[in-house]
């Protein structure tokens, strides 16, 4: 087991905010060159006529899940040590609802925002004034719902755990699922792009 | 010669002939393999950090440091605020986001600098004013925040970083923004189509 190398102590804290600039810089260049830029782009996912949103998280999701899955299988990658957020049921379900309203408001996610603000988007430049304001509201009204962000909460819970199923098992249906799913928009998306 | 225009044609700068201008923009990637290229992001800070990507975590640092810095009384009295900004001095990984952040905001320059993409204008459909789409990304901008911060992520920290752990509250998260963006896509839809 050497991965991963920040926790096994191969590098302080100093290196580790150097790596945080270029795996940032890795992560906005991909999102531009896939035009996740763009929020007409972006929300075409809502509305059918580009799916792109879909098709490039769910490859960069089987990508990382494959990569995870072989990593810790040959002993390289420790997947104890990697961070996972904890749980929480509701807050996380109606985070998501919650979000999607916003989403499709605004036509870009927090990521996003940042490669539509210096690609010259201004439409950005306010969701992020938006966004700013709407975190700093959640705050002020913590107090109001702090009973319900800890409730329903599972810990560490992932689907090898949560069904007792075996985690290489669970990976195959997921890509399964992934291609299934890139069958079928690239037909939603043919069928609604001359509309 | 050959390799070296090449590569940069690979990044985008176009190539000059055919009475082309040099500033037209390129099309994007295709979205599987930009898809690829994000998940081997995603795969390298698992390996070299033990941590996803993350967004939203470095917008609520940013208001709680500001907060903080502006109001600190305000600030202590908060839970939110005040434990956010325990964490910002007790755990460096906060800052991480902060920085990562920022390189977001270069390599999506550089992206879209090479490609001649950079350009200052406002993306909304033909049918709203500049002013109705900046009301528009505002609002939905507040709301994005909001269910971000009770989900604890976003769609880079939850539903993509969490997507490829197999984490249950991140599939859940990553499945209700769907319900909710097609619940709610017909009501702004003149936003957009």
């Amino acid at each position: 087991m050497s991965a991963p190398f920040f926790i096994h102590g191969f590098f302080g804290d100093g290196t580790s905010l150097l790596i945080a600039v270029i795996i940032g810089i890795f992560f906005g260049f991909f999102l531009e060159r896939g035009g996740l830029g763009n929020a007409t782009k972006l929300v075409g996912q809502f509305y059918f006529y580009d799916m792109t949103v879909f098709k490039m998280m769910f490859t960069a999701i089987i990508t990382a899940m494959l990569g995870l899955f072989w990593l810790s299988y040959f002993g390289f990658l420790d997947l104890s040590l990697v961070y996972l957020i904890p749980t929480y049921i509701l807050p996380q379900i109606v985070g998501g609802f919650i979000f999607g309203i916003g989403f499709v408001m605004g036509g870009l996610c927090p990521g996003t925002s940042c490669v539509a603000l210096t690609t010259g988007r201004i439409d950005s430049f306010i969701l992020i004034l938006g966004m700013i304001f709407g975190v700093f509201v959640f705050g002020e009204a913590f107090p109001l719902i702090r009973n319900f962000y800890y409730s329903t909460p599972m810990g560490n819970a992932t689907f090898p755990r949560l069904l007792n199923a075996s985690y290489g098992t669970l990976v195959f249906v997921v890509v399964i699922i992934a291609i299934v799913g890139f069958v079928g928009v690239e037909k939603i998306e043919k069928k609604f792009a001359n509309k | 010669m050959d390799t070296a225009t090449k590569k940069i044609s690979f990044l985008g700068t176009k190539q000059i002939g055919k009475g082309k201008s040099i500033s037209t923009p390129q099309p994007y990637w295709n979205p599987y393999v930009a898809g690829v290229g994000l998940g081997l992001v995603l795969l390298a800070a698992f390996v070299i950090m033990g941590r996803g990507l993350g967004a939203s975590g470095a917008f609520s640092t940013v208001v709680s440091t500001g907060v903080n810095a502006i109001a600190p009384s305000f600030g202590e009295k908060n839970e939110f605020f005040s434990t956010y900004s325990d964490q910002v001095s007790a755990n460096p990984l906060k800052d991480w986001y902060v920085i990562e952040v920022i390189g977001i905001l270069i390599g999506g320059f550089i992206s879209g600098f090479l490609a001649h993409r950079f350009k200052k204008t406002v993306d909304k459909g033909r049918n709203i004013s500049v002013r109705g789409r900046f009301t528009y990304a505002f609002i939905g901008g507040a709301i994005m925040g909001i269910g971000a911060k009770l989900a604890r992520g976003c769609t880079s920290g939850q539903a993509l970083t969490g997507g490829a752990q197999l984490n249950v509250g991140s599939w859940l998260f990553m499945i209700f923004i769907f319900i909710g963006g097609y619940a709610a896509a017909y009501f702004v839809r003149r936003q957009w189509i």
